[in-house]
């Protein structure tokens, strides 16, 4: 057997070194602001297709696991005062339980009933944030950015390298995922989970490590999210929006690879940026809903497809 | 004083429990019947609302009224809608999950075209009865619930009669059955499907203008309703009128306990939480067979 070099690993650096010189180099502070919404649409993207592209089960609360993890990043950070990678961690873990939870819920609900109970599960996480008092109820929740920002030269630029490490953590998370033995018991799961049952893949633990992996992603992308919006009520945190765009990424990216949803996110959440700026937020939601409707419809493959579809045309040739 | 609480929040649930069906009623043909999963639902009864409000403000139509002169448009709406997921998804057997996501985006577009259309401030709409209550003792009655609550009753009658007692409506409880056996008859599968489709939307018209009857609209208004038309047809028991009637007085008299002794704060979660819970212990519904 040949061994290929693998530009995975190399090109990861490059994308860390290159964010590094970035902060470096840019003065502008807008250009981290819209970065950092983008890439956390990637990390969103990535944890969906986890579970949607490689095991076949539609989640549509992405919402409730983030919305965990900010909230836990609140709660703890004005108990404990924790620092940012505690509290990260911690809504992971929180995050990931709640997942691990919806794994056992695929035991008995599946296709559409689970995609729908997932919708549930994130307006009842929803419901409990609003009436609870301690993180502000339905009035919402200040936070002070603290002054600490490291060797960055300032808050936003941390906050800016942390969600690329995060980004690039979560690629490397779902490319082992859908490369390794795991990610073959999955797409099984996906094609048929009777027939992988029966041919002895461990149905149940594959599906659980994967809803956990899902949701602690999630957590970890929600968790930062109070210090970089200063503010947050329940309607932000559990916003559908976050819900539509983690479908709509890894659907428009496409959601048979791990690159897919990553491509996704960056093509929409980047045109999304621009739309915000140039026309208007209404407008920028609408493109989403109109392009998840357009590839389901037209493209269910998605961008990857597309361009996997057209190269093997031109190598017919 | 506990008592008058008590039977009060009971009538109110009753009243918003038989609304609610209204509401449920087009899903549960959809979803129960044909197997669609209409997640947009309540986004068109939302449409139903917009409608309702828009030619109440400029010709002082009454809301209902509207509602029921607005079901045609409706209906062909609901005929093309389906005409187009049947070529795109059904066709090809991939009806599941990615007609699943093309329904969260439709239903996502239609909130979006209606806060660029509108904005997001509440609308309303006016007739005589709203405002006025009625007294039974200590038991106080809004007709701004009773008269949505009559309404929602005639039309889950009409359509449970319909279903019932026609022809066409025999084949489309049928077309959930046995495809095959239908073709046998002398149906088309495809244009029941289409005319039931057309039917479930066209509910949604007036179970819009009943819903902005009982409280002013925004268009994301209709989120909250998704948990609870879910909660309603699975409960029922998928696609049984009966028992999606049930179901809904079941889960409006929770809300409207709950709302009344722990802050409306919770209600919303009560439709989600008891679909959950419906889902994981007993997923054919209280009246379904196991």
């Amino acid at each position: 057997m040949k061994t290929k070099i693998q530009p995975f690993w190399p090109s990861m650096a490059a994308i860390f070194l290159a964010g590094f010189i970035f902060t470096e180099v840019a003065d502008n502070e807008f250009y981290f602001f819209a970065s950092y919404v983008v890439l956390q649409a990637v990390i969103m993207a990535t944890a969906w297709n986890i579970l949607g592209g490689y095991t076949g089960y539609v989640n549509f609360g992405s919402a409730g696991f983030f919305g965990v993890g900010a909230y836990t990043a609140i709660a703890l950070h004005k108990a404990f005062g924790l620092p940012l990678p505690l509290l990260i961690l911690a809504a992971a873990a929180l995050s990931g339980l709640i997942g691990l939870g919806a794994g056992y819920l695929t035991l008995r609900i599946k296709g559409v009933y689970f995609a729908i109970s997932t919708l549930a599960m994130a307006i009842v996480l929803e419901t409990i944030a609003n009436n609870w008092e301690y993180v502000g109820g339905a009035s919402g929740a200040y936070i002070l950015t603290p002054e600490d920002s490291l060797f960055f030269d300032s808050y936003i630029e941390m906050l800016f390298m942390l969600i690329l490490s995060l980004a690039i953590g979560s690629a490397i998370v779902a490319r082992y995922l859908s490369t390794s033995r795991i990610g073959q018991g999955l797409a099984a799961i996906r094609d048929d989970e009777v027939a992988a049952e029966c041919n002895g893949v461990p149905t149940l633990k594959l599906k659980l490590i994967s809803t956990s992996v899902m949701g602690a992603m999630m957590g970890v992308a929600g968790a930062p999210y109070p210090f970089f919006v200063t503010f947050v009520d329940p309607v932000s945190a559990f916003n559908l929006l976050i819900a539509i765009n983690a479908i709509a990424m890894p659907m428009i990216g496409g959601t048979a690879t791990w690159l897919g949803p990553i491509i996704g996110g960056l093509v929409v959440g980047g045109m999304q940026e621009i739309i915000t700026v140039t026309i208007s937020s209404e407008m920028n939601l609408l493109v989403v809903g109109v392009m998840l409707v357009g590839f389901i419809t037209l493209a269910p493959k998605g961008i990857v497809g597309l361009v996997q579809d057209y190269l093997k045309k031109r190598r017919a040739r | 004083m506990f008592l008058d609480l008590f039977l009060n929040a009971v009538v109110a649930g009753v009243l918003l429990g038989g609304f609610y069906a209204a509401v449920a009623l087009g899903l549960s043909i959809t979803f129960g019947q044909l197997d669609i999963v209409n997640i947009a639902h309540p986004a068109f009864v939302i449409v139903g609302s917009y409608t309702a409000y828009i030619i109440n403000e400029n010709f002082g139509f009454d809301p209902i009224l509207i509602g029921v002169l607005a079901t045609p448009f409706f209906f062909a709406a609901g005929v093309l809608l389906y005409r187009f997921y049947y070529a795109t998804f059904e066709r090809t057997g991939q009806e599941s999950l990615s007609g699943l996501a093309f329904f969260f985006g439709i239903m996502f577009i239609i909130e979006v075209v209606l806060i660029m259309v509108y904005g997001v401030d509440y609308r309303l709409v006016e007739a005589g009865y709203i405002g006025k209550t009625i007294h039974f003792g200590f038991i106080t009655i809004p007709i701004r619930m009773l008269a949505p609550f009559l309404t929602a009753s005639a039309i889950t009658l009409a359509v449970y009669l319909y279903l019932s007692r026609t022809f066409n409506g025999r084949a489309i409880l049928a077309v959930s059955q046995d495809r095959l056996a239908l073709q046998l008859m002398g149906a088309d599968p495809v244009k029941i499907k289409q005319l039931a489709f057309g039917i479930a939307v066209a509910t949604a018209a007036i179970a819009g203008a009943l819903v902005i009857i009982i409280g002013p609209v925004e268009p994301s208004v209709g989120r909250l309703y998704i948990g609870r038309v879910f909660a309603i047809v699975i409960l029922g028991g998928m696609g049984s009128i009966g028992g999606t009637m049930s179901a809904a007085l079941i889960i409006g008299i929770v809300e409207s306990l709950i709302a009344t002794f722990y802050g409306p704060s919770w209600a919303p979660a009560v439709g989600f939480t008891i679909l959950l819970v419906t889902l994981a212990f007993r997923p054919q519904g209280l009246f379904g067979r196991a």
